[in-house]
């Protein structure tokens, strides 16, 4: 039975008046077809976002500054750049020594990867810090890790590109794990190929990939991230949902105005970032060999496998665990349960709070056993499989898996303390 | 509970709507998966690649005793061993160590299904990339070398640390789980051998 719809009193949703007359103009004339300063007034002015953030809230916003930093340089290298197997490693060197300002370019895309893990690591860990990834905000870890493998498989295709020999030994490696996919395996590793080795076919795909498919995708995630934590509102490092405190205004009590008080916070992380992002482009580009690697300094030769092989930085944790296995099958299996298992974080925790502010020993020895592993792997996956190596490898393997698996029952039992009605703030 | 509601005197069958809809959308789910076989299949070897990876010949004549020659077939090096009596023997006696002695659960043609997985002692002929994720295994063919007092001669994988024997056999404690592919060969006279085609015809 449908009632009768009230005459909608109609009023005009303008904001109160601000500039000179707010009817006339050209914003006027705009907002009137496209509502920029409502999505001003309510996305940034009027999103409160909770005022006790830290050090550790930068990462966010600095990953999407790395994404856009990704993006340009990316554009301006697809300039200059021939994919296909005759041409890719030429062109790389071209621009790198004959187009002007072409090394740079090149480098702040090289750097801007390795950037884009640690901003992204760093801002993983926080939501591990103060169990963001709680309910309500289980679609947007989820979205995040979206987001995560989506960059992993951009980061590895990129790597392919400058058709180096560690270029092409790498694809040959990841390609290859699905090779062991039973019955289907070996098929499917011709197709991603499109020949029967990692060829010109090959290379074309990823470079179609690389520049089309996965940065759309990534974008679109990204977007869908950013509307789930504006629909819950960001968590803080007390794990305490500040809408459920709110004014006589209807205001957080203990949010504010994202703009302008986090732009301006942003910025000096921005400025901090830049600093040290500039420090490595310029003098260190390679570090070493951990962002850039030697062997992909000569072109790729398929009769020729490095003396050692491993990934970029980024991908080592995963690695040491590939390599840590015995049995092709079953390394691969860890290797992909070991990054799906993030996903699976939101239901694995049960502890009744959010922040490690706020939770017993248990759950906090135990996170710090996990990052632990992780960079201990991440090293371990940089070193030749041998020896002590191995060993170490397979131990905290061993304790990675457990930080995941065992978690629905320590963090049960773990012993937590109250959680204050309000944030916990000092005023600078 | 009636699903129908009444329109001005006008009667809407809500399951036959319904029925209507799912209809649609499944004969345009239909149409979509069809839609998706040319990019799907775009993806497959291309002619050109194919024909590229056409049989393959080597004069093996040229080999030494106790060397290697490595051929490219289908963009895969093939290694070509020619065995002394030696390194024949050195086949026997570590079936313990070797994970798929018998090539049970390996990837070779019926005639070479044999201790020595090949169709004759003497040639010894495999696809060079290791079963495990597709790094080249390095020739080291000599017993007691740097792979411990037992070694009898192989192949060593450098990415990952598996190892084979003569033969392609991995041993026990090797992250790859079979053996060395032998490829389809045959040899169409003394002293030439044809990769990718046997009796049976090309692959």
């Amino acid at each position: 039975m449908a009632s009768r719809p009230e005459p909608a009193a109609r009023t005009h949703s303008h904001p109160p008046a601000k500039g000179p007359d707010p009817a006339q103009g050209l914003m006027a004339w705009i907002n009137k077809r496209l509502p920029v300063q409502e999505f001003i007034d309510s996305q940034l002015k009027g999103y409160y976002a909770p005022k006790n953030f830290n050090i550790w809230y930068f990462f966010g916003s600095l990953a999407l500054l790395v994404l856009v930093m990704q993006l340009l340089t990316g554009i301006f290298l697809t300039m200059f750049y021939k994919p296909g197997e005759l041409t890719a490693f030429d062109s790389v060197e071209f621009i790198m020594r004959e187009v002007d300002w072409g090394w740079l370019i090149r480098y702040l895309h090289s750097t801007g990867a390795s950037a884009f893990f640690i901003v992204v690591y760093l801002h993983m860990f926080r939501a591990f810090l103060y169990g963001s990834y709680k309910a309500p905000r289980e679609l947007l870890w989820l979205v995040g890790m979206l987001v995560y493998l989506a960059l992993m498989a951009e980061a590895f295709m990129g790597y392919v590109l400058p058709w180096g020999n560690m270029s092409f030994w790498g694809a040959q490696v990841i390609v290859n794990l699905f090779g062991t996919i039973p019955g289907i395996g070996p098929g499917l590793v011709e197709w991603i190929r499109g020949d029967y080795g990692i060829a010109d076919a090959t290379l074309d795909r990823f470079f179609a990939l690389h520049v089309a498919f996965l940065p759309l995708a990534l974008l679109l995630l990204v977007l869908l991230h950013l509307v789930a934590v504006r629909t819950t509102g960001s968590n803080n490092p007390d794990g305490i949902e500040i809408k459920e405190k709110v004014g006589p205004d209807g205001k957080p009590l203990d949010g504010i105005p994202f703009h302008p008080y986090y732009t301006v916070k942003d910025v000096v992380g921005v400025g901090v970032f830049l600093v040290l992002f500039a420090i490595i482009v310029f003098f260190v580009p390679t570090l070493g060999g951990l962002f850039l690697e030697a062997p992909n300094f000569e072109p790729a030769n398929p009769l020729s496998t490095p003396e050692h092989i491993a990934p970029v930085w980024y991908f080592t944790p995963y690695y040491a665990i590939l390599r840590a296995v015995p049995d092709q099958r079953m390394g691969a299996l860890l290797m992909l349960l070991a990054v799906t298992l993030f996903l699976f974080l939101p239901w694995l925790d049960r502890s009744p709070v959010k922040s490690m502010r706020y939770r017993g020993w248990i759950s906090r020895t135990a996170l710090a056993v996990f990052a632990v592993s992780f960079v201990v792997l991440g090293y371990l996956g940089l070193q030749p499989a041998e020896g002590l190596f191995v060993i170490l490898a397979r131990i905290f393997t061993v304790l990675y898996f457990a930080f995941f698996l065992l978690m629905p029952f320590y963090t049960r039992i773990d012993a937590v303390k109250p959680v204050p009605e309000r944030v916990v703030y000092h005023a600078h | 509970m009636a699903d129908n509601v009444l329109v001005a005197g006008d009667e809407v069958d809500l399951d036959r709507r319904k029925f209507l809809t799912r209809a649609t959308i499944a004969t345009g789910a239909v149409g979509a998966g069809f839609a998706a076989v040319p990019f799907i299949a775009s993806w497959q070897p291309s002619e050109r690649a194919r024909a590229l990876g056409a049989p393959t010949e080597l004069d093996i004549s040229k080999i030494e005793p106790g060397q290697m020659t490595i051929t490219v077939w289908r963009k895969q090096p093939i290694y070509v061993v020619r065995r002394t009596p030696d390194m024949v023997a050195r086949l026997k006696g570590h079936d313990p160590a070797l994970k798929d002695p018998s090539s049970d659960r390996s990837d070779q043609p019926a005639y070479a299904r044999n201790l020595m997985r090949s169709r004759n002692a003497q040639y010894l002929v495999l696809i060079g990339t290791c079963t495990h994720l597709g790094c080249l295994p390095k020739q080291r063919f000599a017993a007691d070398g740097e792979l411990g007092p037992t070694w009898p001669g192989g192949f060593f994988c450098p990415c990952h640390g598996s190892r084979f024997d003569l033969a392609g056999r991995v041993f026990n404690g090797s992250p790859a789980s079979v053996n060395l592919r032998v490829p389809p060969y045959q040899f169409s006279n003394q002293r030439t051998l044809v990769v990718g085609q046997d009796e049976k015809g090309a692959v």
